[in-house]
């Protein structure tokens, strides 16, 4: 149990690389299945445009869930994350084609707290938009 | 619709336990797409440290509105579910959460808001074992898009 990141050796303002994760309108059919949220603007394009959309889009949680997994892998052990928040700030939209959508999530060490703590500051895009603001995690590092 | 403000400070009776399973921590991480063993194999997390395999830190938005859910169908609150998008999500954690744990909600309406054009509603669920062991809390804020007209 425990981070693999060592609090001594990371620094204020240490960047953490972008990764990359593509999402297509399977990855939305089975969320859906998987978080019980089945609301057809995440699957249904008829019903999307309907209620003014452009298309599909994202479960912010899926969106979250991303920048959730780049923060664990960072750290090493998923148990360390003590606070995840975010903000939706704009949509995923998610074509159904065999592209579907990229959302690239950077972080970079916003602050080192007490007891061996510290504020990772993320930032999630989808082609030109950010489409996560106010996202942070707390975490216990080793 | 503006959304009743009346709504406000309201609590929720505790729901039923949810039982987390293996199975559903493994499907959920299969939809997100995360391969870490410790949300997988057993032995895995043991070996890390943990009883049972642990679940993915967004894993609680599974169960965390079924106690509160009813206000947002109750037609006295206002709430159009077709425009509504969810705008801001926050997880404070305790522990993990372990397969095996029954976890028991318990929902307040915190805040409703104007932002612009739309109405802002936020849940804070606190999720504690059957036996009252704080496990994370949540607050889920949704947006109804054009809801303040």
């Amino acid at each position: 149990m425990g981070a693999t990141v060592k609090y001594d050796e990371v620094e204020v303002g240490q960047e953490i690389p972008a990764v990359d994760y593509n999402v297509r309108r399977l990855n939305l059919v089975m969320y859906a299945g998987a978080s019980g949220d089945f609301n057809q603007i995440h699957w249904n394009e008829r019903f999307a445009r309907m209620v003014g959309l452009p298309d599909v889009i994202a479960h912010g949680m899926y969106t979250m869930a991303q920048a959730g997994r780049f923060v664990t892998d960072w750290a090493g052990d998923p148990g360390a994350v003590v606070d995840f928040g975010v903000r939706f700030s704009s949509m995923v939209v998610v074509p159904d084609d065999d592209q579907g959508a990229t959302i690239s999530v950077s972080g970079v060490v916003e602050e080192k707290l007490e007891d061996k703590r510290v504020v990772i500051g993320l930032t999630a895009r989808s082609g030109d938009a950010k489409v996560l603001s106010k996202a942070r995690a707390v975490v216990q590092l080793a | 619709m503006a959304l009743n403000r009346d709504f406000v400070g309201r609590t929720y009776p505790p729901s039923a336990p949810y039982e987390v399973s293996r199975v559903k921590i493994r499907e959920f991480a299969a939809a997100i797409g995360d391969s870490n063993p410790v949300y997988r194999d057993k032995e895995a997390a043991q070996a890390a440290g943990y009883p049972d395999v642990i679940a993915p830190p967004t894993f609680p938005i599974v169960f965390s509105l079924q106690s509160g859910g009813e206000a947002l169908v109750d037609p006295d609150l206002g709430l159009n579910l077709a425009m509504v998008v969810h705008g801001e999500q926050r997880f404070e954690y305790v522990r993990p959460i372990y397969a095996g744990d029954q976890l028991v909600t318990s929902a307040t309406i915190t805040d409703i808001r104007t932002a612009g054009r739309n109405e802002l509603l936020t849940v804070r669920s606190d999720i504690a074992t059957a036996e009252g062991e704080p496990v994370c809390v949540t607050y889920n804020t949704i947006v109804e898009r054009g809801g303040a007209g």
